[in-house]
C-alpha cells in the first residue's frame, strides 16, 4: 500500500433540495488496495459513487484525484481520468455479444471507418484473459447466453480495458450464488493485485471481509466509521452500520446549506 | 451469415461447425430456418395445386411483384430492430411516387428525371427525419406518430393528384426501373463478380483472423457457402433468363440488402441501432446519442418507403389516389416480422425484410394462379404471420429454457 490516495474525498456533502444525502464525507483509495463502502440502505453509498462517477454534482468538499483537486462533469471525464464504475444492473445489451459490448460506444475502426472486429476480438479476449476470465466459451457469444457470474465478469472487463485506474462496483455480488460469487471476488482481488485502486460497495459483509483492504462505514449520508478488515469483526462493523455515532443529527437542516 | 456468425470462433473442422448450428437450432436460434422451410411447403402446395407456380415465366414475376415489399421491409427492419414501429411507410410510398409522377409529367413545366427521383426521395428522408424529432424530441410514441402520419400522408397523396385522379407515366426511366430486364451476358457478369468479391470477402476475414491469431470458420465450411451461393444464385440467372431475364429491381434490392447489411453488420452506426434495441440505457450510458440513431432510422425507414413507391408506381406504369394504400404497409411489416425480425427490438438482419417478401409475394401470387380472391389471399397471410409470430415466440421460450435468454 502506498502512502498517496488515488482518490480522496475531503468533507464532500451533497443534497438533493432539503434531503441531505451526504454530509461532510470523507472518503480514501489507494492504488492496489480494495476499499469496502458499507452501509444501510439510504445511507449515501450509491450517491457518493454517483459524485465520483461524475453523474451527481457535489455541494460542498473537495475530491482530490491522484494529487490534484478535481471536478468531474460528467461520465466521460470521469473515464478521461480512468474512473469506471460498474452499476447493479450492469448495462449490458443482452442482444450482443461480448466483444459488442465490451467496446459498446468505444469501438475500434479501420481504415475506412469500418468496425475494426479483429482488433476488437483479440483485446477482448486479451483482458479476459488477463483477469483469468476463463468461464466464458467464446466472446462471440451474445451476453443473453451468459451466467451472472460471468455477466458481472464481462462488466468488470469492459470497465478495465480502457487504462482505467479506479475501478468502482456497485453490489458486485447481489444476485451471484455461491460460486458465481467466488469468481467475482477473485476478480476483485486480481483488480487490485494489477495496482488498481478499487471501491466495491455491498450489503454482504462476508464478502467485504473477504476482499477489502480497508472498510468505511457510511450512516444516514455521514461518515461513522472507518476501519481496516484485520483489525475489525463483523460485530463491530454492524454495529457502525446500524448505530454508528453521528455527528449531525439528521433531519435538521440549516437554512443556510440548503439555498447554498 | 447465421452459421458464420455462430461458428466464428471455432477453426474446428465442418464437423464442428454443423454441430454448432445444431446446438443453436435446439436452443431455439432457429435463424431463417424456418422461413426456408416455409418457402419450400408453399412452393410444393402451389405447384401441386397448378403447374404454372414455379415456372420460368412466373417466378421472375415473383422477383417484380416482391421487390417492392422487400425494398420499403428493409426499411421497417430498422425501425423494429430499435423496437419501434411505423405505420406511414404505406402512404410515405405513395407521396414519393406521386411526387415523381406529378413532376415528370409532360406538360412543359416537367423536370428533369434525376432531379425528379431526387425530390422524390428526398421527401421521404424529410418525412422520416420530421417523424424522428417528433418522437424523441416530444417523447411521443413512434406508434401514434406515424398513425397520424399514416393519415396525413394520405391527404397528402390525395392532394397532389388533385383532380387528375390517375396520373400515367411517361418517362421512359421510371416505366423501366419495374419492366426492364438485364441482358442475359451482363446477368452471368454479374453472377460471377458477386460469386468471386463473396469468395474474395470470406478468404480475406480469414487471413485477419489467422494473422491476429483469432478462430476463424473452417475453409471446407467456406468452400461449401462459396459453392452454394454460385449455384444459388446460377439458378435464379439461369431461370430467368429462360424468361425475361433478371429484372433489374432484383439489381436494386440486391444493392440495398447489400448496403444495409454491411451498415448494420460493419458501421458503428448499425452497431448502435442494435445496442439501442438491445438495452437503450446501456447505449445511453456508452455514450450513444440515442435520439440521434433513432432519427436516422426513422429517415431510412422513410427513404426505404419512398423507393418503394417509386417501384410500385413503376409496376403499375401509373399513380392515383389509391397509391401507397391498400395492402402496401401491412405486407411490408409482415414481410419484416415473416423473415424472422423480432418486434421486441435488438434481434434482426436485413436479409428477413427479402426472405419474408417472398413469402408474401409467393402467396399472393400462387393463391392469384388458383383464382381466389381478395378475402382467401387476407386470411392465409394473415394466417401465416400469426404462424410466423408463434415460432418466434417459441424460440424465445426454448431459448429462455436453455439459458440463453
Amino acid at each position: 500500500m502506498t502512502d498517496t490516495p488515488l482518490l480522496e474525498l475531503r468533507g464532500v456533502s451533497k443534497h438533493f433540495g432539503a434531503v441531505i444525502a451526504l454530509h461532510e464525507v470523507d472518503f480514501k483509495v489507494y492504488p492496489g488496495c480494495v476499499s469496502a463502502l458499507v452501509g444501510d440502505n439510504g445511507a449515501g453509498k450509491s450517491t457518493l459513487i454517483k459524485c465520483v462517477a461524475g453523474i451527481y454534482r457535489t455541494d460542498g468538499g473537495e475530491v482530490i484525484y491522484d494529487g490534484k483537486p478535481v471536478n468531474i462533469h460528467g461520465p466521460r471525464e470521469a473515464s478521461d481520468l480512468g474512473i469506471e464504475v460498474v452499476y447493479q444492473d450492469l448495462a449490458l445489451a443482452d442482444n450482443l455479444d461480448v466483444v459488442q459490448n465490451m467496446f459498446l460506444g468505444r469501438e475500434e475502426l479501420e481504415a475506412l471507418r469500418t468496425l475494426d472486429e479483429v482488433t476488437m476480438e483479440a483485446r477482448a479476449r486479451d483482458t479476459l484473459q488477463s483477469l483469468s476470465v476463463t468461464t466464458i466459451r467464446s466472446v462471440r457469444q451474445t451476453v443473453a447466453g451468459l451466467s451472472g457470474g460471468q455477466r458481472q465478469s464481462v462488466a468488470v472487463a469492459k470497465a478495465v480495458m480502457w487504462n482505467s485506474r479506479l475501478v468502482i462496483l456497485d453490489e458486485p455480488t447481489a444476485a451471484l450464488g455461491v460460486a458465481q460469487t467466488r469468481q467475482v471476488l477473485d476478480l476483485v482481488k486480481r483488480l487490485a493485485e494489477q495496482g488498481l485502486g478499487v471501491v466495491i460497495v455491498s450489503h454482504n459483509l462476508h464478502d467485504i471481509f473477504e476482499v477489502a483492504d480497508n472498510i468505511t462505514v457510511l450512516r444516514l449520508g455521514q461518515n461513522v466509521a472507518e476501519f481496516k478488515r484485520t483489525e475489525v469483526t463483523q460485530e463491530q462493523v454492524v454495529h457502525a452500520i446500524t448505530a454508528g455515532k453521528l455527528t449531525k443529527v439528521p433531519g435538521i437542516v440549516d437554512t443556510e446549506e440548503v439555498t447554498a | 451469415m447465421t452459421t458464420a456468425d455462430a461458428t466464428a470462433d471455432t477453426s474446428g473442422s465442418l464437423g464442428d461447425a454443423v454441430r454448432d448450428w445444431w446446438t443453436n437450432v435446439r436452443s431455439g436460434q432457429l435463424g431463417s430456418l424456418p422461413i426456408v422451410i416455409g418457402l419450400i411447403i408453399i412452393a410444393i402446395v402451389f405447384q401441386s395445386q397448378n403447374d404454372r407456380f414455379l415456372t420460368a415465366s412466373n417466378f421472375v414475376n415473383l422477383i417484380v411483384q416482391s421487390a417492392a415489399f422487400a425494398t420499403i421491409a428493409m426499411g421497417i427492419v430498422f425501425v423494429l430492430l430499435l423496437g419501434e414501429i411505423d405505420l406511414s411507410v404505406g402512404y410515405v410510398s405513395g407521396v414519393a411516387g406521386v411526387i415523381a409522377a406529378v413532376l415528370l409529367i409532360p406538360d412543359g413545366n416537367e423536370v428533369s428525371t434525376p432531379i425528379a427521383v431526387a425530390l422524390a426521395l428526398g421527401s421521404g428522408i424529410a418525412i422520416g427525419t420530421f417523424h424522428g424529432l417528433i418522437i424523441t424530441k416530444i417523447g411521443i410514441p413512434s406508434f401514434v406518430v406515424t398513425l397520424a402520419g399514416l393519415i396525413a400522408w394520405n391527404g397528402v397523396v390525395l392532394l397532389l393528384i388533385g383532380s387528375r385522379g390517375t396520373v400515367v407515366l411517361q418517362n421512359d426511366f421510371l416505366i423501366g426501373l419495374a419492366n426492364d430486364f438485364l441482358p442475359e451476358s451482363t446477368s452471368w457478369l454479374l453472377w460471377a463478380l458477386a460469386v468471386l468479391i463473396f469468395a474474395g470477402v470470406q478468404l480475406n476475414e480469414v487471413r485477419v483472423r489467422r494473422k491476429a491469431d483469432l478462430g476463424h470458420d473452417p475453409l471446407t465450411l467456406i468452400a461449401l457457402q462459396v459453392g452454394f451461393l454460385a449455384l444459388a444464385l446460377g439458378a435464379v440467372v439461369y431461370v430467368a433468363n429462360e424468361d425475361r431475364g433478371i429484372p433489374y429491381l432484383f439489381l436494386l434490392v440486391g444493392f440495398f440488402f447489400l448496403l444495409w447489411t454491411f451498415v448494420l453488420g460493419r458501421t458503428r452506426f448499425g452497431r448502435y441501432v442494435y445496442a439501442v434495441g438491445g438495452n437503450t440505457e446501456a447505449a445511453r450510458r456508452a455514450g450513444i446519442n440515442v435520439d440521434r440513431i433513432k432519427i436516422a432510422v426513422f429517415a431510412i425507414c422513410s427513404f426505404m418507403a419512398a423507393v418503394g413507391g417509386l417501384v410500385l408506381a413503376s409496376r403499375l406504369r401509373s399513380v392515383d389516389t389509391n397509391a401507397g394504400g391498400g395492402s402496401i404497409l401491412l405486407y411490408s411489416i409482415a414481410a419484416a416480422v415473416i423473415g424472422g425480425t423480432s418486434l421486441f427490438g435488438g434481434v434482426g438482419h436485413i436479409k428477413s425484410a427479402i426472405l419474408g417478401a417472398l413469402v408474401i409475394a409467393s402467396i399472393d401470387n400462387g393463391l392469384g394462379l388458383l383464382g381466389l380472391g381478395s378475402g382467401e389471399k387476407f386470411l392465409i397471410t394473415g394466417g401465416v404471420l400469426l404462424l410466423a409470430v408463434t415460432v418466434d415466440s417459441l424460440s424465445r421460450k426454448a431459448q429462455a429454457q436453455s439459458g440463453r435468454a
